[in-house]
């Protein structure tokens, strides 16, 4: 078995709390492919004494679609369609993604508008996975009510990105050099609004998730991935943010217009799957920031060059080029032979590295601990496998 | 004169149990909308509406659908203990609601043990749950089937305990005479902790949420019945929503007063009561995530059962000093 790692950061709460004298029979659960709260088809392969877990094995491939092979026979352009259906939770963020690297590796000047358009649909989106993550996350620890609430606000964003895409999940809105259409001003009606109700609701969402004595005894000090583990696995996005490590790379390393704009990182210190709760729901807050003022400084113009390239030839050479998903740092290694085809596009995607960390951290805990630290990490499988 | 008798018992026994069987069908037909609507009013949503006015037909539409479809036994499943659990889960039911005093003149049977044996009855109902669980061979199974029992025992000690407190100030286990002991004022004032324990312990005895923890179905699929499909998976739903209504009757019968009430009829007074804890407990349902099972365990053995023996003893103190 691949990914097995010995439990290293087992807490002695965690610990005392289920006793430490071992039963005489102890047996194997098979957790997915096919189970209510494995999101898409992960597999955890668990290694069970009564309800204690003693080993786990993540088992990933059932998604697997071979993007990063289709890459290698079509040309940049063709490749264009294939990112948003890598992560289709954060469809606009991997797609505009691809767009700043080729971008980057032609080096095209993309116009001022269609880089405002670029952030105030990305993070769009960012808030509208962050919201089906807080739905799903809360399903999976047993409060039904608050996935419908979120889907309603999330519902809101797809209209929103639906009426100026045309898609609603597998967006393939940016082109090199800009974006396939203009918006107008009922988008940023519409976005101003959307700003001003998830305002209002997000005190709603705290009165009925935030506060609840059951949701806290089941998020509090569970599934502690600490700054030690996190670092050594590569885990990126809230769940390193949870561990105290302020890592943004809209921060860190500016792409597109982000240093324009105000925002905080928000961080907690104690890594459990509270903290990553707690800086999901901020980093809405904070994106509704960063919309709230590209809105209000989006200049008129054009989208696209004023002579947009027809043929794409990057010269031989290789380029990284990496965004902040809604899971965490997403990479892009383009390699390039100088023909039209990429020789090789690998994809660094977040859950991958995430999830890899769950070896070291499940150990110990309870099924139920089970699906809720897997839950808080917010794996997307399509985008582990690609 | 004799066999005049005993036809007549065997005539007024059979007509029993078909009026139990039918209110049982209809309540859980009734209960299956109310949840439907209630959950689809918590979340904004409308629920059923096309089948019958405002969807009141679609669950029988359900159930007429579950009646069609095929039962399926798996192939290593303990076949004895796979058919007859969900017999053993339905039948206490039937029972216990034969033992509460819907009226003044309304109760089918009027024991003098009767609180007791709606207790007891309620632990069998544990019995087919562990045998669906142990029956289906499925780990998913066996594991919802193990919490079940544990939680079951757990749970029942401070349930019995907040009701033998009751008792102690009826002077009586016979259940209309708990009632008419309330004709004046319900015990709910008297016991406003037991009423509190008996009815986080009666959520946890019906295993819903939050302490649906048996069959939750983001861990452990549908938990002890996820073998089961059509009528079978039927029944364990009808013993499911006709435990609330029990639970809510007992609640009803030791806190609340049973039929009484002013101006409208006992039974009216009766079923309004049952049927707002039911309520009660569905907006605990569609509010609340779900405990984990260590906390739910530690929460009734550390806090539930200490707090309903003091009540039990408090309750005893008090009456001994000040009743004459």
């Amino acid at each position: 078995m691949p990914t097995r790692a010995k439990a290293g950061a087992v807490s002695e709460r965690q610990h005392s709390k289920l006793g430490d004298a071992p039963l005489p029979e102890t047996y194997h659960l098979n957790m997915g492919p096919q189970h209510p709260s494995m999101h898409g088809v992960l597999r955890l392969v668990l290694h069970l004494d009564g309800e204690r877990i003693l080993d786990v094995d993540p088992v990933i491939g059932y998604a697997h679609r071979a993007h990063e092979k289709m890459a290698e026979h079509r040309n940049y352009l063709m490749f264009l369609p294939n990112t948003s259906r890598v992560d289709y939770l954060s469809g606009m963020i991997y797609n505009l993604a691809y767009c700043q690297a080729v971008e980057k590796m032609l080096e095209i000047e993309v116009p001022e508008r269609a880089e405002y358009i670029r952030v105030i649909c990305s993070e769009l989106n960012r808030i509208s996975s962050h919201l089906l993550w807080f739905g799903t996350f809360l399903l999976d620890i047993g409060g039904i009510t608050p996935f419908l609430y979120a889907f309603d606000d999330r519902e809101q964003i797809l209209e929103i990105l639906d009426r100026v895409t045309g898609s609603r999940l597998t967006y393939c809105y940016g082109r090199f050099g800009g974006l396939t259409e203009d918006v107008d001003t009922t988008f940023l009606d519409q976005t101003r609004a959307f700003v001003k109700r998830l305002r209002e609701r997000l005190p709603e969402y705290h009165a009925l998730v935030t506060g609840n004595v059951i949701f806290r005894g089941r998020c509090e000090g569970v599934g502690v991935i600490d700054q030690h583990v996190a670092l050594a696995y590569g885990v990126t996005g809230p769940c390193l943010r949870a561990a105290g490590i302020a890592f943004d790379v809209r921060r860190a390393e500016p792409y597109g217009i982000y240093d324009r704009f105000e925002f905080d990182i928000p961080t907690e210190q104690s890594g459990d799957a509270l903290a990553r709760y707690k800086v999901r729901v901020a980093e809405i807050e904070q994106s509704l920031r960063i919309i709230e003022q590209a809105v209000a400084q989006i200049p008129d113009g054009p989208i696209m060059p004023d002579k947009p390239k027809k043929r794409f030839k990057p010269a031989a050479g290789e380029l990284y080029f990496a965004v902040e998903s809604a899971r965490g740092q997403f990479g892009i290694y383009i390699v390039s032979d100088g023909s039209e085809i990429p020789f090789r596009i690998k994809l660094r995607t977040p859950s991958f590295s995430n999830l890899a960390a769950m070896p070291a951290v499940l150990p110990q805990t309870t099924i139920a601990d089970t699906i809720a630290i897997v839950g808080s990490i917010d794996v997307v499988i399509p985008e582990i496998d690609r | 004169m004799f066999n005049q008798l005993f036809g007549n018992i065997w005539l007024v026994t059979l007509a029993s149990g078909a009026v139990i069987m039918g209110f049982l069908t209809v309540n859980a037909l009734f209960l299956v909308w109310l949840e439907r609507k209630l959950s689809a009013r918590f979340q904004r949503r409308l629920g059923p509406t096309e089948v019958g006015f405002a969807g009141t037909l679609q669950t029988l539409a359900d159930a007429v659908k579950l009646l069609g479809k095929q039962l399926i036994t798996p192939r290593n499943a303990d076949k004895p203990l796979y058919h007859l659990a969900p017999v053993i889960v339905f039948m206490p039911v039937v029972v216990g609601v034969s033992l509460f005093p819907i009226d003044r003149q309304l109760m089918f049977v009027d024991l003098n043990v009767g609180l007791v044996l709606v207790f007891a009855f309620a632990g069998i109902g544990f019995i087919g749950i562990f045998m669906a669980g142990w029956g289906s061979n499925n780990k998913y199974a066996l594991l919802g089937a193990m919490r079940a029992v544990a939680q079951n025992i757990a749970y029942e000690i401070p349930l019995i305990l907040s009701a033998l407190s009751v008792t102690l100030l009826a002077r009586s286990m016979k259940l209309s005479a708990i009632v008419e002991a309330q004709s004046t004022l319900p015990y709910l004032l008297f016991q406003p902790l037991g009423a509190a324990i008996y009815l986080i312990g009666a959520v946890a005895e019906t295993n819903r949420a939050p302490f649906d923890i048996p069959e939750a179905e983001s861990e452990l699929v549908a938990g002890f019945h996820s073998e089961y499909s059509g009528m079978r998976f039927a029944v364990f739903f009808l013993a499911e929503y006709s435990n609330m209504a029990i639970v809510s009757m007992v609640a009803t019968t030791l806190f609340l007063g049973g039929y009484h009430g002013p101006w409208l009829p006992g039974y009216v007074w009766f079923f309004i009561k049952v049927y707002g804890l039911i309520s009660l407990m569905m907006w605990f349902r569609w509010t609340f995530p779900r405990l984990r099972f260590d906390q739910l365990m530690s929460f009734a053995w550390t806090v539930l059962v200490p707090l309903s023996l003091a009540n039990l003893m408090g309750t005893a103190v008090v009456l001994k000093v000040f009743r004459r």
